[in-house]
């Protein structure tokens, strides 16, 4: 388990991170999203000790990383695959690692055979492609056999056989009872791996949720309906009290409702159904909502409006709002 | 490259949520033993990083080139050049000095490499995960780095010691405190040098920059001197060739006293006097800043 309590950090005037609390838990596998440059990375360097929290605190099962006596028998991380010397052969890499543990160096032949570089494990690591890289830093995640794991974008420049490999390897430490972080900033490979949310924007928490509550509060979803009997069946649903929307191609979109309620209802009409189908809209659409609507939030912090009277006075602005261009201050901070 | 199937461990998967009930930290459990680790698991790591690079073979083969082969050459031409008179009362180890001059560039080097690389490479982020204490991972490199720079100084000085004093017959022949000065002393010395780049390396974090220094550091004072024409400088001028380090090099093989400058075993204390506060820098700054 890896708790974050109101972790911050601030790089000169920049807030990098900004007051994140939230708990990661053992037994699934959190997704932890955010466009580029959200602090996905900052955080999980702070995490491992990396990099000093301006503020705030993270613990590993209740200890500070660095109260950690043999870290990798705590938490494996893959953070980036260069983090290697290119010098130096796999086997050789992941033997320092072993001894600094403490880990016996047989664990070293197991990890490179359950990554698949047994067959390259004496050769110097700066000859190896991006994915081989990727393996060994996850073979080095893997090492100390730790009960928690924590990846950053692990399937960067992997092949599609690479990405299927990892998203089981996720699943089945997570199913044996590990904690298992992944950061990525792509929706869609969180959906077939995560079963739970964490999405940042600009260093503040958006969201902390089950995958499938992310899904349902940020996504619409809809039935769409396609039937020769098109006319008949509008008239159908209309009488019933269902708005329907008419979308291209010929098909009827109902938001909201049930499949079944639907099917039953056209039943009784003897109407014709070529497809009746539950549809939800794409995850990465709900996370550019949510990212979006940060954005919205920062652009409207930026321009001073003429604020409508409230009752009482709340200050709009953290900060004295200067006129400048949308997007300045994001970089000056 | 073939895909295995994902692992894991023989173990049966544990019944996590089963284990919620007893440990406020529920999770999976290891079958590998719990180590409390030590100075101990980090030096044998740092061993095995030294050992398993390509730098590490090539600066310590060009040292002994250096060292051994300038050492040689140097003793085999003032003995066939210079009379036995012209020799005598001299100290036949001070010829190796010229050699190991040379030499130290390939010590500080590998010094330097030993922590500034990590930093080039990434290297570094990975090291400070496995060993979250920054302090002790210096201090392994540091120890590590140390032995292998003593070692491998001490055993090519005392062969070329060995020969000057076999090839140059109408030298005196040197006492057991010149033995010990101008072999294990000036070891110290050069292991010193090392160890004080190493340190520079993981203050500058950038392998040309502190080799630069270093070099720098060698070679300054004495060049600095050469151009000090002024009498006004003298005083200033005296103290730079003094305690240049190629002068306190040579103070290693003299035993007079009339010399201004160190003298005897004070090049070793000064050396460990600025490679202690360097230390106490570079623990500092390790502590402070970011990795």
């Amino acid at each position: 388990m890896i708790e974050l309590v109101g972790l911050t950090k601030r790089y000169g005037e920049k807030l990098a991170v900004n007051n994140l609390t939230f708990t990661v838990r053992p037994g699934m596998v959190t997704g932890f999203l955010g466009p580029n440059g959200a602090g996905k990375s900052t955080t999980m360097r702070m995490m491992l000790g990396l990099d000093r929290p301006t503020a705030g605190d993270v613990r590993i099962d209740g200890i500070r990383y660095d109260r950690l006596r043999d870290p990798l028998r705590y938490i494996g991380a893959l953070l980036d695959a260069k983090a290697v010397h290119g010098g130096r052969s796999a086997f050789n890499h992941l033997l320092c690692l072993a001894q600094s543990n403490g880990i016996p160096q047989r664990r070293v032949a197991e990890v490179l055979d359950t990554v698949g570089l047994t067959a390259v494990a004496r050769k110097k690591a700066k000859g190896f492609s991006l994915g081989m890289g990727q393996r060994l830093g996850i073979a080095g995640a893997l090492l100390g056999d730790p009960r928690i794991l924590m990846f950053d974008e692990p399937v960067n420049g992997l092949d599609p056989e690479g990405i299927h490999w990892i998203r089981n390897l996720m699943k089945s430490l997570a199913a044996q009872g590990r904690t298992v972080f992944v950061s990525s900033h792509l929706m869609s490979e969180m959906a077939l791996t995560a079963d739970h949310l964490v999405v940042i924007g600009q260093g503040r928490l958006l969201a902390d949720t089950s995958m499938a509550d992310f899904i349902e509060r940020n996504s619409r979803s809809y039935i769409r309906i396609r039937s020769p009997q098109r006319e008949r069946l509008l008239d159908v649903l209309h009488d019933e009290g269902v708005t329907v929307i008419e979308s291209g191609s010929g098909a009827l979109e109902v938001d909201g409702g049930k499949a079944e309620q639907i099917g039953e209802l056209v039943a009784q009409h003897q109407i014709v159904l070529h497809e009746l189908s539950p549809q939800q809209a794409s995850l990465e659409e709900a996370f550019m909502r949510l990212t979006a609507e940060s954005v919205e939030y920062h652009a409207h912090a930026d321009t001073p409006l003429e604020a409508p009277f409230e009752g009482r006075f709340e200050p709009r602005f953290e900060r004295a709002p200067e006129r400048q261009h949308w997007g300045e201050d994001w970089t000056r901070r | 490259m073939s895909t295995p199937q994902p692992p894991m461990p023989q173990a049966a998967a544990p019944d996590w949520q089963a284990a919620a009930s007893g440990s406020p930290y529920p999770s999976y459990t290891s079958p590998i033993p719990v180590v409390r680790t030590h100075l101990g698991h980090a030096i044998s790591s740092e061993w095995t990083k030294i050992r398993s690079v390509r730098s590490t073979v090539w600066t310590l083969g060009v040292f002994l080139l250096l060292v051994v082969g300038i050492g040689l050459l140097v003793a085999a031409l003032v003995a066939a050049n210079q009379g036995e008179e012209s020799l005598s009362g001299q100290n036949p180890l001070s010829f190796g000095v010229f050699g190991l001059l040379l030499g130290s560039m390939c010590i500080i080097t590998l010094g330097v490499l030993t922590t500034a690389s990590e930093y080039g490479t990434g290297m570094i982020r990975t090291t400070m995960t496995a060993c979250p204490s920054r302090a002790r991972v210096l201090a392994a490199k540091a120890i590590v780095f140390f032995a292998v720079a003593f070692t491998v100084t001490f055993a090519s000085v005392l062969l070329v010691a060995v020969a000057d004093v076999a090839m140059l017959k109408g030298a005196r022949s040197p006492s057991g405190g010149e033995w010990l000065k101008g072999t294990f002393g000036i070891s110290l010395y050069i292991a010193l040098l090392g160890l004080l780049s190493l340190l520079v390396g993981s203050i500058i974090r950038h392998s040309a920059g502190a080799i630069t220094i270093m070099i720098g550091l060698v070679l300054a004072p004495l060049v600095i001197a050469l151009f000090m024409f002024s009498s006004a400088l003298e005083k200033v001028r005296q103290a730079l060739f003094d305690y240049s380090i190629p002068n306190q090099l040579s103070a290693f093989y003299t035993n007079t006293l009339s010399r201004t400058g160190p003298t005897g075993w004070d090049p070793v204390w000064i050396a460990l006097g600025v490679t202690a506060v360097a230390f106490a820098g570079a623990v500092a700054l390790l502590q402070k800043r970011d990795v």
